[in-house]
């Protein structure tokens, strides 16, 4: 069940969920992940769907909280990581395809991971319940016939 | 930068600090989960989103607003087609990469190049995304 033990893992998500909570109680805003790509967006295409009203006012903040993301692991890594840089031996194409699917996918649900996972279900949302719900069962049953396939990694 | 954006990008560095050390920046480990070899990331989440549940649910019982304004409103979405779809395609693209917004951000962070392509991907989905069915 727990090949790497759990300190980790139980450390790593609370540490998550005090970032998402101290951004919620000073600013009232839901640290989500998946919208910034669109609200990014919106800095380069006139087209409307990315010229709303919650990508233009959230986009600058977006910004932030990704270069934080970005930099927040990295200090990680230079500090306490037993690892230090570390790169991943997943194919590229995996990465490519992979990757274009979450970010179509997670913009069409409106959430991802901590959108639907974190904040949805941290607010009792049944719509992010049942996300999170499909997108692991989903996100399973792909991993493994990739595995069966004998794709590795 | 404004007071917000400070909050932002801190809270941003606690985020991504924490995803590291769960070993989430490494599609490796979110693809270990998929496969059902190590049940780790359920823990993780569950207790991201217990600390949040509380941030949510608790708090604003003892101050009525955030502390730098604005409301407090819990994160609600309707279940349509869309969200459907969108979290099978996710599931897809989850399973077949490891990668998820969050945690493809943070692996930079971690020195991994290669999710730069991830990441490019990411951005090219969530414009088709909004150009075509927006």
């Amino acid at each position: 069940m727990f090949p790497l033990g759990v300190t980790s893992y139980l450390l790593g998500g609370i540490i998550i969920g005090l970032g998402v909570s101290f951004v919620y109680i000073l600013t009232g805003q839901h640290a989500t992940q998946s919208s910034f790509f669109s609200s990014t967006i919106s800095y380069f295409s006139k087209i409307p769907y990315f010229n709303r009203k919650t990508y233009l006012d959230s986009r600058e903040w977006r910004l932030y909280f990704a270069a934080g993301v970005i930099l927040g692991a990295l200090i990680y890594t230079v500090t306490i990581s037993p690892d230090g840089f570390w790169t991943t031996l997943v194919q590229w194409w995996r990465l490519l395809i992979g990757g274009f699917l979450v970010g179509f996918g997670t913009r069409l649900s409106s959430g991802c991971t901590s959108g639907h996972g974190i904040s949805g279900i941290a607010s009792m949302s049944t719509t992010s319940l049942f996300a999170v719900i499909t997108f692991i069962v989903v996100g399973a049953i792909t991993a493994n016939i990739i595995l069966l396939l004998g794709v590795t990694p | 930068m404004n007071n917000r954006n400070i909050v932002l990008f801190v809270g941003g560095i606690v985020f991504g600090f924490g995803l590291a050390v769960g070993g989430m920046s490494k599609p490796e480990v979110v693809l270990s989960f998929l496969q059902l070899k190590d049940f780790g990331l359920i823990v993780l989440m569950g207790c991201a989103t217990g600390v949040t549940f509380v941030a949510i649910n608790v708090v604003p019982r003892f101050i009525e607003k955030p502390i730098l304004g604005g409301e407090f409103k819990p994160r609600t979405r309707i279940l349509n087609r869309n969200t459907v779809i969108g979290a099978v395609v996710f599931g897809v693209g989850w399973g077949f990469s490891g990668q998820c917004p969050g945690s493809a951000l943070s692996s930079l962070g971690i020195g991994n190049l290669p999710v730069l392509l991830g990441i490019a991907a990411m951005f090219l989905g969530a414009y088709v995304m909004g150009r075509f069915f927006g």
